[in-house]
């Protein structure tokens, strides 16, 4: 692997948990409200999959989508200005945290209701695979939305007609407050895929580049039109499911253990062995180099702030606007009978 | 030059006639294909346009409506067949909560030129199941559109241009009507997908309904005209949006309005017309507006109960005569 990749994967790890503890500290303020969920802990798993991405592959995000929107080259501040709710915001403050869209980067979208991004996935992989494209999609999901309807149905579509979906597990153990043994009877998502004869495979979600890893090469199979394959990554949230949860439901025990798998720490010191061992020959990423990550990501999220601050809060004639988009009926009823 | 086709051979030259056009189209949905669909609408397209624009699905009505969404985003234009309107209730988390506000939670960013079709009402013997009509459900969904064709002319009409729209338009098509026949033109212009349409003029009340109950409407009103009350009867077409105008124009004139629809009456379409015709025309109303609708339980099995569930065309002539009558009589 490349040394500047490496360098850039570093970063993204460092601006995603630098601009979730910024968000969550904007929530405390008052400065955004509604659901906010973060994502510090699972850094590795966005990072390690969308670096395997091409910019023609498409994302379906879930509701923690910020970190996602992020690494697919959003810019901070637009991300920021939509938690904020302003006009400036991806979707000009109409849809907030858990909906970032970008159409141009190919992020199609978060969704809040649990299980929904496996059809978004199947329905864009049917686009594509009609189009003859070499395209992927990639599809996240948490643990928890293994067990809706729509995960059996589309898992057996996508099979069944070979669609091109990396299907993405971010398996962190919980559903809200209800752990992983509570609430399925297989608690291993990577074995689901063997019902619709897909290869799943599972990773360590905390280590980054296991994950890049792992997903260039089923990013590589599918593209090349080997059908749907299924990553199941064992990460862990170091937070509460949103800013309204504290968390109280899992044993302190527990999750001090998971702190010792930090993901950034293993951004920080074993990337840099961990590249060697890769490639043998190139430079660690030193102090030096970490350090000028760090101000850098510390600058990229103030200005986000900033940005998002500054924006100015929409109007109820710009939600019209916004619902009007491509959308003429009861305006044409009326000037076509005027006219008639 | 007008030819004659049942209302399924108008849904089927439609389809044909859009997927001709634009690769893009491709329809989805149960027996869709090698069977030709339910009600015989894609017949023959799987054989013209192959496997992967006339799509067997499986049933798994959340995910494939949510396919068709998805596939809406990157441009495609899905035409989902869900088989009947029943089911459509596994898919109201693709429909309501996906289709009908992605463009507007995305600022604008996607548009969704999806079509949904759903054969429904109440047919015969199907029992409680397979008897309902749900469009009051949807038409409180800011973000979807509702068409409600009654003749084969609309329904190939309002089929095409719902597959053209942008917009996520769902297609209410009656069961009952499939067989029915009458004259298309297949190179007239159409009105727009939303406009009603004055099916008889009149001065005496005015008659709103939709879908089949247009047609009962219809024979009402020959009924009625011959006993010398002369009803003025607007098919609306669509559910959402509603041609106000047109509606506020024929009740200003007739000041009288009876609304006949298949739904249960409990919080229907024929509620918000009526609130909606009275907020507007109260002026001029010299009686109540009538509401006629299916009575407020789960549809009989039993042929001769189920068609007590539902108006017919005595109910809809009486129901005027009453609207009509002189105040102060009983």
């Amino acid at each position: 692997m490349e040394r500047e990749k490496v360098r850039q994967m570093a970063r993204d790890m460092l601006l995603a948990r630098r601009f979730e503890e910024r968000a969550g500290q904007a929530y405390s303020e008052g400065a955004c409200g509604g659901f906010l969920h973060l994502y510090p802990g699972e850094e590795a798993v966005a990072v390690g999959v969308l670096h395997a991405a091409e910019p023609s592959d498409y994302v379906v995000s879930t509701y923690r989508d910020h970190v996602h929107a992020l690494v697919k080259g959003m810019p901070p501040g637009r991300v920021m200005a939509e938690l904020f709710g302003r006009r400036d915001g991806c979707d000009r403050g109409m849809g907030g945290s858990m909906h970032l869209f970008d159409r141009e980067r190919r992020l199609m979208g978060g969704y809040a209701i649990v299980g929904e991004t496996f059809p978004i996935a199947i329905g864009i992989a049917y686009g594509i695979a009609l189009r003859k494209l070499a395209e992927a999609v990639i599809c996240f999901f948490g643990d928890g939305a293994t067990n809706q309807g729509t995960c059996h149905e589309s898992l057996n579509m996508a099979a069944l007609w070979r669609l091109p979906v990396l299907f993405v597990c971010e398996n962190n153990r919980y559903q809200i407050g209800t752990e992983i043994h509570r609430h399925a009877a297989v608690t291993e998502i990577y074995k689901r895929a063997c019902a619709y004869g897909m290869p799943g495979e599972s990773a360590d979600g905390m280590d980054v580049l296991a994950v890049h890893e792992v997903a260039e090469r089923m990013l590589r199979a599918i593209r090349a039109g080997q059908g749907p394959q299924l990553l199941e990554l064992n990460t862990y949230r170091f937070r509460g499911h949103s800013m309204a949860d504290a968390g109280a439901y899992r044993p302190r025990a527990e999750v001090e253990a998971f702190k010792h798998l930090e993901p950034l720490r293993r951004v920080e010191h074993d990337l840099a062995a961990q590249t060697e061992r890769l490639r043998g020959t190139h430079a660690a990423l030193d102090d030096a180099t970490l350090e000028r990550l760090r101000d850098d990501v510390e600058r990229i999220v103030e200005e986000a702030v900033a940005f998002a601050r500054a924006s100015p809060p929409p109007t109820l004639a710009d939600a019209w606007d916004v619902f009007h988009a491509g959308r003429q009926q009861e305006v044409l009823v009326r000037a076509e009978r005027a006219h008639a | 030059m007008p030819e004659t086709l049942a209302y399924w051979q108008a849904l089927n030259q439609a389809l044909d006639a859009e997927m001709a056009a634009d690769e893009t189209v491709f329809v989805l949905g149960e027996d869709v294909g090698l069977y030709g669909g339910t009600y015989r609408v894609t017949e023959g397209l799987a054989a013209r346009y192959g496997e992967w624009r006339v799509r067997d699905t499986p049933i798994s009505e959340n995910s494939f409506t949510g396919l068709g969404v998805g596939a809406a985003m990157i441009g495609m234009r899905p035409v989902v067949e869900i088989t009947t309107v029943n089911f459509s209730l596994l898919a109201l988390d693709a429909i309501v909560n996906m289709a009908a506000k992605i463009p507007f939670m995305s600022g604008g960013q996607f548009s969704m030129p999806l079509v949904i079709r759903m054969p429904g009402g109440v047919a015969k013997g199907l029992a409680a199941q397979h008897s309902q009509r749900l469009e009051h459900t949807l038409m409180n969904v800011p973000g979807l559109r509702i068409a409600v064709p009654a003749t084969p002319q609309d329904a190939y009409w309002q089929l095409r241009q719902a597959i053209a729209s942008d917009e996520c338009i769902v297609l209410l098509e009656h069961e009952l009507l499939y067989g029915a026949t009458g004259d298309v033109d297949l190179h007239a212009e159409p009105p727009p997908l939303h406009q009603a349409a004055v099916r008889r003029s009149g001065t005496d009340l005015t008659i709103v309904a939709y879908s089949r109950m247009a047609q009962l409407a219809l024979d009402a009103a020959a009924i009625l005209g011959a006993e010398g009350l002369d009803a003025e009867l607007i098919d609306l077409r669509s559910l959402r949006p509603i041609d106000w105008e047109l509606c506020v124009e024929s009740v200003r004139k007739t000041r009288r309005l009876l609304i006949v629809e298949e739904d249960c009456r409990f919080a229907g379409a024929g509620a918000e017309i009526a609130a909606t015709l009275t907020e507007r025309c109260f002026d001029v109303l010299v009686a109540a507006p009538l509401r006629l609708g299916g009575l407020d339980m789960p549809t009989p099995f039993n042929e001769a109960l189920e068609a007590a569930c539902i108006p017919q065309v005595a109910d809809i002539v009486a129901a005027a005569r009453r609207l009509c009558r002189p105040r102060g009589c009983t």
